[in-house]
């Protein structure tokens, strides 16, 4: 318990009739990367701007580094770091003065210069904000969600628009923020962000948390299935994996024989089999599931819908 | 304190960035003042005569077309913060959620003396009776009327529904009121109707104590307008604490 730094116990939070919220519980360990995520319109960032202090839930509790975040919003904002998804600054605010106000509202702050420096912004230190692309303002938004020195710094949905390129050097400033020693909580609608990103992930669907645990235990957990594909021109091999325990059926299009089974074995299974039954095959891989079948299998919809 | 100044000053950069602002902020209405003033007073006697417009309407219609222009220029600036999700981002530090309106407001009474200043040195020129009135005292009545219609900024602010409708909005509310001010045709000759609706409104205040302090009258006999915009600023700033919209 005392590792965790935000308690969130039960909260709910409406807007006239809809529920955004109902009853979400969860907790966040010091240090680690916490992913807050499910579809738009989920509850995600209704549920990150409770913890933040920007909305006051209907019901329940949340503790953030020991302070009510309703009750001591200032002394909590002064030691949380915020990105707010969707959100804009003055555009033709300049991005070192952008930098240097930031660091003037709190009651200790990093230096700014070495912290445009870190986040690659040094060059585009004079430009308007309205100037810079997507990618170059995400990380303006990093560099004032920092400039506080935080101990926890939540990101609401921060590559959402970005191409790939410029997600993945994002990705790799997020990680960058865990090794400083600080504590990430973050939301967002991809899964290939989640399972690279984040140590735990929380699965939100309407309102509700499905279940939370490490991507890697919830496609283990959920989603327990495995599939091989192997490339082969041996007719009789078929038959060799349909007599495997773990193999719960193969089907043959063209030249490619997938495998489908379950556990952890499937794989030593399936190799063993080969070298045993002198099987050639040009191609062998195997496909496991992702989050994405894990959300779609717990809420029975895809999160793109 | 440190975030407020900090703040203030940063917006003031950032409106002198933007041209448009600046030739709609105090141009034009220097432009107005000037041209009005040569047309309707330049050779005008000031006779206190209520119902003329020509001889002090043009200095207080000028007052009135900043203090609008300052207010629309805050509807906007708030609409198009809120929309960009400015407020929101500035609410998530340790600023006060008053001290990023107020920067505001202060950027705007800097910007309307900015223009009266202009005005004035204008008005030397072109327009001679500037020389006579008291320019201590009007500005500080305009002090006053700006603050009040400032707050109710705020209030209308809290109506726009998008940063699109921020200026027709802001000036369907605002310019009628300026016709029920008393400034073009008096209170007691409009019909009762009118008149009834004129008389809540905080602008027919400002415009009954602009006119009585440039043709000299003394401070005691505006009490009660002064009295009505102090009245009108709380009632203002205590409905938008209500309704007020950060996002």
């Amino acid at each position: 318990m005392s590792d965790s730094v935000i308690h969130v116990n039960n909260i709910r939070k409406t807007y006239g009739r809809t529920v955004a919220i109902d009853d979400v519980s969860l907790e966040v360990k010091r240090g680690e990367i916490f992913g807050l995520i499910g579809p738009n319109g989920a509850g995600k960032t209704t549920t990150l701007e409770c913890v933040e202090g920007l909305r006051t839930p209907d019901r329940g509790r949340i503790s953030v580094l020991g302070l009510d975040p309703f009750r001591q919003v200032r002394q909590l904002q002064d030691r949380i770091g915020v990105q707010l998804q969707a959100a804009q600054l003055q555009k033709r605010i300049k991005v070192w003065e952008a930098v240097d106000l930031w660091a003037s509202l709190y009651t200790r702050h990093l230096n700014g210069d070495e912290l445009l420096e870190q986040l690659g912004l040094t060059e585009k230190r004079n430009a308007w904000f309205m100037t810079l692309s997507g990618g170059q303002k995400q990380r303006l938004f990093i560099a004032l969600a920092l400039i506080n020195d935080p101990e926890l710094v939540f990101l609401d949905e921060l590559t959402t628009g970005l191409d790939p390129q410029a997600r993945r050097a994002i990705w790799d400033l997020v990680r960058g923020i865990r090794e400083r020693g600080k504590t990430v909580f973050l939301t967002t609608h991809l899964m290939e962000e989640a399972e690279r990103l984040c140590d735990r992930v929380a699965i939100l669907d309407h309102g509700r948390i499905v279940d939370v645990d490490t991507p890697t235990r919830l496609v283990r957990r959920h989603c327990p299935e495995r599939t091989i594909v192997l490339t082969t021109d041996d007719r009789e091999a078929d038959v060799s994996f349909q007599q495997l325990p773990q193999v719960d059926g193969v089907s043959r299009t063209n030249g490619d024989l997938s495998i489908r089974g379950r556990g952890d074995d499937l794989v030593t299974c399936v190799i063993q089999c080969l070298s045993e039954r002198h099987i050639r095959v040009t191609d062998f891989r195997t496909i496991n599931p992702t989050l994405e079948d894990v959300f779609l299998r717990l809420t029975g919809h895809s999160i793109r819908d | 304190m440190r975030g407020l100044l900090k703040l203030t000053w940063l917006e003031i950069k950032i409106f002198v960035r933007e041209p448009l602002g600046v030739i709609g902020a105090i141009v034009i209405p220097v432009a107005v003042f000037v041209v009005l003033g040569r047309t309707l007073g330049g050779d005008a006697q000031p006779t206190p005569s209520e119902n003329s417009f020509g001889d002090v309407g043009a200095p207080v219609f000028a007052a009135l077309l900043i203090l609008l222009t300052a207010v629309l220029s805050l509807v906007t600036v708030i609409s198009i913060y809120r929309e960009g999700g400015i407020l929101k981002r500035l609410r998530a530090t340790p600023l006060r959620p008053y001290t990023i309106l107020t920067a505001q407001v202060i950027v705007k009474l800097l910007l309307m003396a900015t223009t009266l200043g202009v005005m004035l040195l204008a008005g030397r020129r072109y327009y001679p009776i500037v020389k006579d009135v008291p320019v201590v005292a009007f500005t500080i009545a305009l002090l006053i009327s700006s603050v009040s219609v400032l707050a109710m900024g705020f209030v209308i602010a809290s109506l726009v529904p998008t940063a699109r409708f921020a200026q027709p909005l802001g000036a369907a509310i605002l310019y009628p009121m300026v016709g029920l001010s008393g400034l073009f045709v008096p209170i007691h000759a409009m019909p009762p109707g009118l008149q009834a609706i004129a008389q809540v409104l905080p602008l027919t205040y400002a415009v009954s104590l602009l006119r009585g302090i440039w043709l000299g009258d003394p401070w005691l006999s505006h009490i009660t307008d002064i009295g009505a915009l102090l009245l009108s600023t709380i009632v203002c700033l205590v409905v938008s604490t209500k309704v007020f919209r950060w996002e």
